[in-house]
């Protein structure tokens, strides 16, 4: 609550307020990343540091720079373009070239956020537009995996991440290995359900551990900071989506823990799809949203060309997330029916 | 000041296609052929050129034709006589070279439904006389060469570090796959077309001040 000064003050409303801020909500969600952040590190070793300081810092740079080029107050401080940053970063593959990285970092923060006017404004989830683009650009790069917890981690990094810029990476074979998706996709080897909660498997810098991710969205959802229905909702349309499939077709479909648990899917749904600007307003409006989203990436993973389809089907929920706000709009009180 | 009494002369139908009426970074016309075929410098170099050709000779005919056509069944008569010069072009291109037949593919005949030909029979040479019709189609196909020109560079760089087939970026180059897909004709248009609107809000910026310093 905000006290009231004792003078007559003349204001619209809101008159009583939470006391929340952008300022304060996107702290907590960078505090609720730390420990993702600090496991990806520690699994990955220097690299992933490399990867997400660059990360960081080119959201940041862009944001500093679009601000004072369209002359708008800067919101460089609000920290919510931190979290665009640390995002981001932890969708990267470790060892991805740092001028890919930071080049990703600009058309997150330029193509994803101010060009559709800045905080507030952005339709889709800017981390995600950055990805999107360094997937669709950078195909190569953006699938190949380093192992996790590699010896020599803390004392060496993988030639590829200082590449010249503009200059294409050369991977040695022997540093990487694929992801859980991956071998489940074209090797057909399933990954054990345990490794996969605590993170001992390969895949993007901050996706690997389920458990630590989880314990990020429990306290964002504690302190009501975050809407805990949209991956409730995406959780349990993956699962019974994918536990009907297998009980159909054991030897075609993999089990839903390993659905729920491998891939982006956790980062995505805890951090990503709950995007305030980009999800929908509604109650009914969010549980249809991340029902989308479980489907969708339930059939790209199942039956698209590539394993892991969690980023492409956030950014299409994204694209409906209006539509399905209008959709479930409720009626107002006084008058019959909705009207379009 | 003759000239402005008789209206725009030859030469002002032939240069406002090339920038003040550009018909794609201005007008937004004619998009599909310039997102498909501008993957590369060449292909939208042929596109534009064998497009330029339809819209001269088009708007040549349709100029000497505008008397004898019935209000009724312009339209038609029109994408008859601009279906006739493609079947020509695409015969011509297909002799010439064809792999560049098939790169463009049925680009070439999807010209026949190119509204930036169609627009400019309807707006311009079925009201005006033949020789300002063919400046108009020339300008007009010059700006339109030029634009797809400009995105089929920009695509053929980044996308495989080469113009006109000719590696122009070190060997080192990592090529972005996205500026050949689709979506990269999307993301260059949107870029030159923010660079041109900065441009003319630019100018139009200096000559206010220009005009507010000579009045006060």
């Amino acid at each position: 609550m905000v006290s009231v000064a004792k003078t007559l003050q003349l204001r619209t409303s809101p008159h009583v307020t939470s006391g929340a801020s952008v300022d304060l909500i996107m702290r907590h969600v960078v505090w609720a990343l730390v420990p993702t952040a600090l496991f990806g590190v520690y699994a990955f070793g220097l690299t992933a540091a490399v990867t997400l300081s660059a990360a960081l810092a080119s959201c940041l740079l862009a944001e500093w720079l679009l601000c004072k080029w369209s002359e708008q107050p800067s919101t460089l401080s609000d920290w919510s373009v931190a979290v665009t940053g640390l995002l981001y970063g932890l969708t990267l593959p470790p060892g991805l070239p740092v001028w890919m990285t930071m080049l990703g970092g600009f058309i997150a923060v330029g193509l994803g956020k101010h060009l559709f006017g800045g905080l507030g404004y952005n339709p889709f989830n800017p981390a995600l537009v950055g990805r999107a683009v360094m997937q669709a650009a950078f195909p190569v790069g953006m699938t190949t995996w380093h192992a996790a917890f590699g010896s020599g981690r803390f004392s060496s990094v993988p030639s590829s991440l200082f590449t010249f810029p503009f200059a294409a990476p050369e991977y040695t074979d022997a540093l990487t290995s694929a992801t859980p998706l991956a071998a489940w996709k074209f090797e057909h080897n399933l990954a054990a359900a345990s490794d996969l909660v605590m993170g001992f498997t390969t895949g993007s810098t901050g996706e690997t551990s389920a458990v630590l991710i989880l314990l990020g969205g429990a306290y964002l959802a504690a302190r009501k900071m975050m809407n805990w229905r949209i991956p409730l909702s995406i959780f349990v349309t993956v699962a019974v989506l994918t536990f009907a499939l297998h009980l159909a077709s054991p030897e075609a479909y993999p089990t839903a823990p390993f659905m729920l648990l491998s891939g982006g899917l956790m980062l995505g749904a805890v951090f990503m799809a709950t995007d305030m600007v980009a999800s929908p307003m509604t109650t009914l409006g969010v549980v249809i949203y991340g029902a989308l989203i479980g489907v969708l990436t339930v059939t790209i993973r199942l039956w698209g060309g590539m394993p892991e389809g969690v980023m492409y089907a956030i950014l299409l929920a994204n694209a409906v997330a209006p539509h399905i706000d209008r959709l479930v709009r409720p009626t107002v009180y006084g008058t019959s029916g909705r009207k379009a | 000041m003759s000239a402005t009494l008789e209206g725009p002369t030859t030469t002002d139908e032939f240069i406002k296609g090339l920038w003040k009426e550009n018909p794609v970074f201005v007008q937004v016309l004619g998009m599909c052929p310039t997102l498909a075929v501008t993957n590369s410098a060449i292909n939208a170099l042929a596109m534009g050129l064998a497009t330029m050709v339809v819209l001269v000779m088009s708007n040549a005919v349709i100029s000497l034709l505008r008397k004898f056509i019935p209000k009724q069944v312009r339209i038609a008569s029109y994408i008859l006589i601009i279906a006739s010069f493609v079947t020509a072009v695409e015969y011509v291109i297909q002799a010439v070279s064809l792999d560049l037949h098939k790169a463009l593919g049925a680009f070439i005949s999807l010209i026949v439904v190119n509204c930036v030909i169609l627009g400019r029979a309807e707006a311009f040479a079925s009201k005006n006389d033949l020789v300002k019709s063919l400046a108009d189609g020339a300008g007009m196909g010059l700006g339109f060469t030029f634009a797809l020109f400009l995105l089929g560079a920009v695509r053929e760089v980044l996308g495989s570090g080469s113009l006109f087939g000719v590696a122009v970026l070190p060997a080192s180059f990592q090529p972005w796959v996205i500026m050949i897909l689709p979506s990269g004709g999307f993301f260059t248009l949107g870029s030159w077309l923010l660079f041109f609107n900065y441009l003319s809000k630019r100018k139009a910026r200096k000559a206010a001040l220009a005009t507010a310093e000579v009045a006060s």
